[in-house]
Order: C-alpha cells, then structure tokens, then sequence
C-alpha cells in the first residue's frame, strides 16, 4: 500500500442498506479535502444482487461530475495514473443486507457477558441476544432462543484463566444442544468465537468442534479486573469479511478492489469517533439515528463504548419508538393537539412508507418530536451498558465511604462531556440547524458547557475507515468538510422557580461584538457568533447552580467557545432535574417561547397549527 | 419531457412471476426441472432436528459431573420414552434406588461429564415447503428448494399480516370507497379471501376469523383496531407469523382509504379466480411487500415490470403523505429546480392535479408513488 505520504486521492464508499455512498477525497494545497461526493441506490438485493453495481454507479456520478474515470472492467482504477484517471486507494465500508448480526454468550450476565456482548457492539455488530447462565431463563428457554435466532455468528466468553470451567462448558453445550444455524449460506456451519477461561479450551472444542466452524481468541476476562477486547474485535472483523461479506453478492468482487478490509458501517463510525476525542482529548459522544436502528458512541475517560438500539429509528421502527415512550412522550414536544388516532396512523403510514418525508411544517414538528424520544431511549440505553468493569473490587478513599456507586457505575458524566456529534437524516437534514440543535439538547440533556455538531452527509464510516490508514487525512476532512459545528450550549445544573436568576453571561467574539445575558431559569437564549469566529465566555451561575466548577456564584466560569451555524445557546431550562411542565397550556406557552429564542420554526406558519 | 422515476406497487393483470421456495436447512428437493405443480404440492422437504431437554443428573443424583459415567442406564444415541429412566443410583446395598426418567420421549444427544448434564433430543420435526403458486419449476436449488414460474395477475399491497394461503378471491364491495364490514361476511365465505373498499374495520376482522374467511383485502385499517385483533403491538415492520386464522392485506395504508381504482377493478375482475395470498411484509433491506398472486395459463399484454419507465406528465400516482395522503393524482409538471416547502426542506417537487377536485397541488417527490402495472 502507498505510503500516507504519497496518497493523493482516495476514494471510499459506504454500502449502506438502500443507499451507497461514495466520496472522492483529494489533497489539496497540502491539505486532504472532501473534493466530490455521489450516490446511487445499493443493489444487494433482487433483482441485481450484486453488490459493486451499486458502487460503480455511486462512483459514476462522481466520475460524471469531476469528468474524470475512476473504474475499468476490472473495478476501481488504482493507483491514479495522472489527473484524470484513476485513485491512489480505494475504501469501504458496509451495513448492507442487514448489517453484522451477532449474538454473545458469557457465563455471569453482569460480567463475561456483558464483555462480550461490548466486545461485539464494538466491532460494530447489532447483539440480538446475550445469553447467560444467569439471565434468569430455564436452560430450554436459552435454548429455544438460540434455535430462533440465525446470527452470523457467536461470541461466546466465561470465567478468568486458570478459574473454574464448570459454567463455560455447560453455556457451550446449551449453544451445541441448540445447533445453531447461521443466516446466510444455508449449507454452513456457525462461526463461533470462544475467548473465555483458557484451560477450557479442550473442552470447548469437544462441544462444539464438529458441529460449529470454532475460533479460539484470548479470554475477554483473563482476570477479573481487566477486560481485553482487542483480540475478539480483531476476530469478529476477519469473520465478517470471511463469512458475512463473502455471503452477500458481490462483496467477494468489491473485496478484491480494496487493499484495506470492509468494515461494518457502524465499526467505522466508532473508530472516527474514537480518533476524535483522543486527536481533541475531550469526552466525546456521537449518535447516529437512522430508520431502522439508533447507534451511540461515546469517549469517556479513555474509554470507547458503542451501543446499538436496534429497534429505535425513523422509519422502519418508528413504531417502536411510539411503543417504548408512549404517546404522551411523544406529543409532550409538540404544542398542539392532535387526535392520538390520527397521529398512530400517521407513524404507522411512516413506517411502510419510509422514504417519504414531511411536507407541512405540522408533520416536521411530530417527527422530530419522535426523534428527541428515539435519541432520549437510545442514550438511555447506551448509558445503562457503557459502564465500568462489574464485580470488581474498589478501593475507596474516605471522601467516597458514603457514595454507594460501586462498580459497574456508568461512564457516561455529562459534566465531563465536551462534544455531541449528531448525524441520520432527520438530525443531518433538518430543515433549519437550529432544530438538530434543539433536538439534541432535548435528547441528550448535555450539562455544563458542551459543543454540539452534526455530521453533514454522512461521511463519518468513510472516514472511519480511512483513520485505519491515514489518521490525518481521516481527521483533516473530519474538521473541514464532515463536521457542521452548530455551536456551544451552556446548561447550568440544578433547579429554582420559573423566572428566578439562574446565569449570567458576557460573551466577547473575535469580531468584535459583546453580548451580556442574564439568564432566568426556564429560558433560552441564542447568541450568533459566526462559523468562523471564536468568542470569549464567562459564564457567572447563580446560588444553587453549577456550570461544571462548582456550585455558586463563585464559581464562574471562562472559556473560548468556536463559532457555528447556531451560536451559543444558554439553556437555563435546569437539570437534574430537566422537567417541562405537567399542565398543558403552560408546556405549550414554554415551548413556543423557547421556539421563538432560537428561531426554530416559522412562527408565522406555525400560528396556523396553534389553534 | 421531465421524468422520474418513484418505485410504487405492482398492480398488473398479467406478469411472470418467480417464486422461490427454499427450505430453513439443506434437505431433499422433491420435484424436477419442468415439473408442472399446484399450490399444494410438496416441492421440497427436510427433518429439523428436535427440540433439545436437558437434565442435570449430577444434581439429581447428588454427585460430580465426572462421577455420572457410572450411573447412567442409558448411552449417547438410545432411544428414550417418557418415564423411563436415563440413570439410577443405588444405596444401601441396593436396597434404595433413585431413578432419574427422561421428561420426553427421543434420543440421549449428549453427556457431560464436566457438567453433569445430559441432553435428549425430542424426534425431529419433518417441515414440508409447499409450491404455493400453479406453475412450472424452472430452476431447481439442490437440496435447498426451487424456482417456481408462473403467467399470473398480481396485486402488490403496502402492509400485511398472516402468512401464506389460497383459496377463491371475492368481491364484496360495490365500489373502492365501501367499507368492508361485519355485516358483509356471512357463513358461505368460509374459505373465502374477501375483498372490500375503503376500510377494513375491526368487527370484519373478528367476524372473519369466526366464520373462517382465510383472507381480507381493502385499502385501509384503522391502526387501534388492527392491534386490538392481534392482541399486541407492532414496533417493527416484519409481519406475516401472526398466530391469526386469517391473512389480511392492505392496499393504501393505515386509516380508510379508497382503493386505488385500477387495483379495485382488477381484483373485481379476478372474483371468482383461486388466488395464492401472503401478508408478509418486510420494510427493511429485502423489501417485502403482501401479494395476490392469481396464476394464468399464458400471458396476455405486458410481460415483465419495466423499471426503466418513470413517472411524466399524465402519469398516475398516488400521494403518500399528508396533507393529501391516499388522494390520487395525475403528474401535472416535475419542475428540475429545488423547492422549498412548509416544513422549510428545500428538495424536489411536483405539481399534481388532484382527482376529483381537478385542484393543482405541489409535492416532494419523495411523497409520492406510482401505480405500477
């Protein structure tokens, strides 16, 4: 492969499950820049079946835009011949056919399991099961599960080396007496994955040896305190090319374009997001909400967590969304009525028709109400599993013997949080950016001061991919072209009576322009400062609220926030709790009002659905 | 001319349609190349092995895993029948004995002696895959299933539930904007798939299953009364395994809505006919959509779905969501240029004449769809 140095152009694509994306990144005055970008539908399924269809026609558009050729009869032209012809390397990543589906065992739900089961989300798989001695299921339940299921594959893990081999064998022989079958390739047998105990290696080949195509990787929990996903991850990828990918049509053809492995979409995403943070060394948390399922990524205290919602998202599972928060959650973001018959219709019509989108600015309103509660569960969801190692012991100082958090406490500190980064259509497409802003404010609840972003077209797996060979260029495009930097929000923490002061603000932009802000609580506020202007903050809460320094007054806070298409937005709506108002008119009064100070919607158009 | 080109749902008199039929594991394909089938017909068979049991006889008996070897009565491969026992331990110079009996009749699939369990097998559950269409086996998968081929008229519906049936297709309604109700089912439709207008309402469903009507089919439902039949919610959009007596289709989507004219008339037009129906509705990658499917001896007119073709001035489609949701309209012009609508989204539009009204509207490209055929 061509060293980073000599890389002049790359071209990578995304074969996501109806859309294949493809950008064409070149150096430019030493920089590398997002030059052209092209899509076309992705032809996995029938009637094509053949994976690179897609591709070349995502890369045609490219190819018609730029005037220049990139592919021949053998596939991608590499490495680029002159200006015209030709990349120097060429990428992919894939979601398409479903994704990576996985499901993970482990003998202690709490611990092995859940390991493998953050082994697994990690390598950028959808878990449709952790089983566990322990999960509370009879052994036939665990069994039928296992029978219903057709993952790719199994990660299964237990006990710590040299420790009892009692659990790990009974788990292997319920997944034997299951004799499961994989999803694809009707005559294969099931990748499994053993990276439990060591010792029971000879035991687990005798279980599962014949019936099952067995992988042998280092034990996930060599020792109680240490948790190793490395070498699982590593297997999970080479067995998604070897089997997942050499299923689907076509992908043994794309795979002989690209000299880098295809990753799975969301795998990508993860390892830009965890680029990110280490390159910005902040916490970092990204979400993508997409129709079928919502993925969360997060960077916190050095460590990468990525959850998958597989049953949260805009259109495919919008259903669910309806089902898991209730109608009242939802409709609590929209401020006027509508007949809860009419609005199940409406998500439901949502749901078989899924590319369709919101014509009135009354549908756009019910959708991203249904957003905030997608990305509300998601981030639940991603907080209840992005926790420390459990069962391990801690040693506590005096400061911490009343705190009852012991291990396995989230990660997830929103205080500490420094980056949101937003992307799917409906955070990435909004109408105005103001609205992704809201939206993630009202999803994600950040407190403190924290950047919000959102990611422009969907190139965060491209890039992904391409950090594994050129960090820089990856991060070069990352910060110039991918990301849309909405602006900052400061949230103080804590709660007082409606209209009682709860931050003052004084702002001084590099261009010049000051701004003092007396925040009450319950209100919102919006300062433009330009995309390509910084600004100095201080921000000065008041008695019973913290900006992340303390709580008080004396503890204000300076800081230099970036520009963005929004500004900075002061959030004195509180936290911990965050509460909007149980009585209906007062909610509604609250939110046209918050609507008006970050100028969200037209109100003039809006007057119309009031009522 | 402008054109585009919107997928919509095949809604023809005449096409060749491919089913594939493939067993869940690799089995025994029944039929040859050139067969001629019926719905009915076996084309491919396979055994699943059974459902698994599992008995920890170490705790049974009170010993180690590597102990029971010398307590069992029965070895890996003997057949079991309920109540007999698997292993037995004596005491007191034989004086006592504790029997373990096998929970199912089946086979001893496994024994641990590092777990203590043993696992039986329950015999193996032989799964037949029927031809479901008339027609001829044009391709045959080895050992995994068959292509099956066949002239027929199809209508493609938006969302079903239920699975695969057949059975004599009846009109019910006088007209696309009928609902269809409780009081239109009566006990001679036993075996009936029932076509109806605008709405299939909740008491229909009810009455339906009751007098075994096997299939319902209009152009909308309410939501509620669709899940109050189920007796669950939907929260993604896989159906067609419903535990339901009846398999039920929708043309237009959730709410009453007429049935597109041209489907009305064609289904009209097949009453009487034996038609293969399925619910199963898929909204993801392998987008499935509910089908009728009325095999024909030949074809008559167009043969093959022309994806080429897209949607020009005078094309007709149908609006797919508010604010004219279910209206059908006719392309008026499809202007390049991007426009913005009410929800402030700056994107492709068209301008529709309304039928009925004959009113000029504009709509995102994206909300709308063709009617196919």
């Amino acid at each position: 492969m061509a060293q980073n140095t000599k890389i002049r152009s790359i071209l990578a694509t995304d074969c996501g499950s109806t859309t294949t994306k493809a950008i064409l990144i070149e150096l430019v005055d030493g920089e590398y820049r997002l030059v052209c970008r092209g899509e076309a539908p992705t032809t996995v399924e029938a009637p094509f079946e053949d994976v690179t269809m897609g591709v070349r026609n995502a890369v045609r558009e490219i190819e018609e835009l730029m005037d220049r050729e990139f592919q021949d009869d053998n596939g991608i032209i590499t490495p680029q011949a002159d200006s015209r012809k030709g990349v120097d390397l060429y990428l992919s990543t894939s979601s398409a056919g479903g994704g990576l589906q996985m499901m993970v065992a482990g003998v202690v739900k709490q611990m092995t399991a859940e390991s493998a089961q953050r082994a697994a989300l990690g390598a950028g798989a959808i878990v449709m099961d952790a089983i566990a001695i322990n999960d509370g299921r009879l052994p036939y339940q665990k069994i039928q599960r296992i029978r219903q299921l057709r993952p790719d594959m199994i990660l299964m893990s237990g006990g710590i080396d040299g420790g009892t081999i009692t659990h790990v064998v009974e788990l292997a022989e319920l997944i034997s007496a299951a004799e499961p079958r994989p999803r694809l390739g009707i005559g294969f047998q099931l990748p499994i994955i053993y990276a439990g105990n060591k010792d029971a290696r000879g035991y687990i080949e005798n279980v599962l040896g014949e019936k099952t195509d067995l992988r042998m990787v280092d034990n996930l929990r060599p020792v109680l305190e240490t948790e190793l996903l490395g070498p699982a991850r590593e297997e999970i990828h080479n067995l998604f090319m070897e089997h997942v990918m050499a299923q689907a049509p076509g992908y043994n053809k794309l795979m002989s374009w690209t000299p880098v492995p295809i990753m799975p979409t969301p795998g990508a995403v993860g390892k830009m997001i965890e680029t990110t943070a280490k390159q910005k060394d902040m916490s970092v948390v990204g979400v993508d909400i997409g129709g079928a399922t919502t993925d969360v990524f997060s960077v916190f205290a050095d460590t990468f967590n990525r959850t998958v919602s597989a049953n949260l998202g805009m259109s495919y599972s919008i259903c669910n969304v309806m089902l898991e928060s209730g109608v009242d959650n939802i409709m609590r973001w929209v401020p006027f009525d509508i007949e809860e018959a009419d609005l199940r219709n409406r998500i439901r019509n949502k749901m078989i028709r899924p590319t369709t989108i919101p014509q009135t600015l009354q549908d756009l309103v019910i959708e991203q109400g249904i957003a905030r509660e997608a990305l509300r569960l998601a981030f639940e969801h991603h907080k209840s599993l992005a926790v420390g190692l459990k069962g391990v012991q801690k040693v506590r100082d005096i400061s911490e013997a009343f705190e009852q958090s012991g291990s396995g406490a989230s990660l997830v500190d929103l205080t500490d949080l420094g980056m949101i980064v937003g992307s799917g259509g409906v955070l990435s497409h909004a109408a105005r950016r103001a609205q992704s802003a809201l939206m993630i404010l009202d999803a994600f609840l950040p407190e403190g001061i924290t950047e919000l972003a959102v990611d422009s077209i969907f190139m965060m797996p491209q890039l992904g991919v391409l950090s594994t060979v050129s960090p820089e260029a990856a991060q070069q495009v990352f910060d110039r072209d991918c990301l849309i930097r909405l602006g900052t929000s400061i949230a103080p923490i804590g709660t007082a009576k409606e209209g009682e002061h709860c931050v003052d603000v004084h702002v001084v932009t590099s261009g010049g322009k000051t701004y003092d802000v007396k925040a009450s609580f319950g209100s919102m506020h919006r300062i433009e400062i330009p995309e390509d202007e910084t600004a100095e903050v201080t921000a000065k809460p008041a008695r019973g609220f913290d900006i992340g320094k303390g709580k008080g007054k004396g503890h204000e806070a300076k800081f230099t926030v970036n520009g963005g298409v929004v500004g900075l937005i002061i959030d004195a709506r509180g936290r911990q709790p965050f509460v909007l108002p149980t009585d209906k008119q007062q909610r509604i009064k609250k939110l046209i009002e918050w609507y008006k100070a970050l100028d969200i919607y037209p109100m003039d158009i809006l007057e119309k659905y009031l009522g | 001319m402008a054109s585009a080109y919107t997928p919509g749902l095949l809604v023809t008199e005449s096409i060749l349609v491919r089913k594939r039929r493939r067993l869940p594991i690799l089995g025994e394909v029944m039929v040859e190349q050139g067969t001629r089938v019926s719905p009915h017909d076996v084309v491919a068979r396979t055994n699943i092995p059974g459902d698994p049991e599992t008995i920890n006889i170490a705790n049974h008996l009170g010993l180690e895993g590597d102990e029971i070897m010398e307590f069992m009565v029965k070895k890996v491969g003997d057949p079991v029948t309920t109540g007999e026992p698997i292993a037995r331990k004596s005491s007191f110079f034989g004086l006592f004995k504790t029997d373990v009996a096998s929970p199912v009749d089946g086979t001893v699939d496994n024994i641990s002696e590092i777990t203590g369990v043993v696992t039986l097998r329950r015999p193996a559950v032989p799964v037949a895959i029927e031809a479901y269409v008339s027609g001829k086996v044009v391709e045959v998968m080895p050992r995994e299933g068959v292509v099956i081929e066949t002239p027929a008229a199809l209508v493609q519906g938006i969302f079903g539930v239920g699975g695969e049936t057949q059975g004599e297709l009846l009109m019910v309604a006088e007209s696309n904007s009928e609902v269809l109700s409780a009081d239109k089912i009566k006990p001679e439709h036993k075996g009936k798939i029932l076509v109806g207008g605008s709405l299939i309402t909740g008491d229909a469903l009810k009455k339906a299953g009751e007098f075994g009507v096997i299939g319902l089919v209009a152009g909308g439902i309410i939501d509620r009364d669709l899940i109050d039949y189920l007796g669950h919610d939907i929260g993604v959009a896989i159906t067609g395994s419903e535990d339901i007596p009846l398999t039920m289709i929708v043309t237009e989507g959730f709410g009453k809505i007429n049935m597109a004219n041209k489907t009305f008339e064609l289904l009209k037009k097949l009453s009487g006919s034996t038609a293969s129906i399925n619910g199963a509705t898929q909204i993801r990658a392998g987008v499935m959509r509910p089908e009728i499917v009325v095999a024909l001896d030949s074809l008559v007119g167009v043969m093959e779905r022309n994806t080429e073709s897209g949607m020009e001035d005078g094309t007709l489609i149908r609006i797919i969501r508010e604010p004219y949701f279910g209206q059908l309209a006719t392309v008026n012009t499809l202007p390049p240029e991007l426009q913005v609508l009410e929800s402030g989204s700056k994107v492709r539009v068209l301008t529709a004449k309304l039928m009925g009204s004959g009113e000029v509207v504009t709509i995102p490209r994206a909300n709308v769809e063709l009617i196919e055929g």
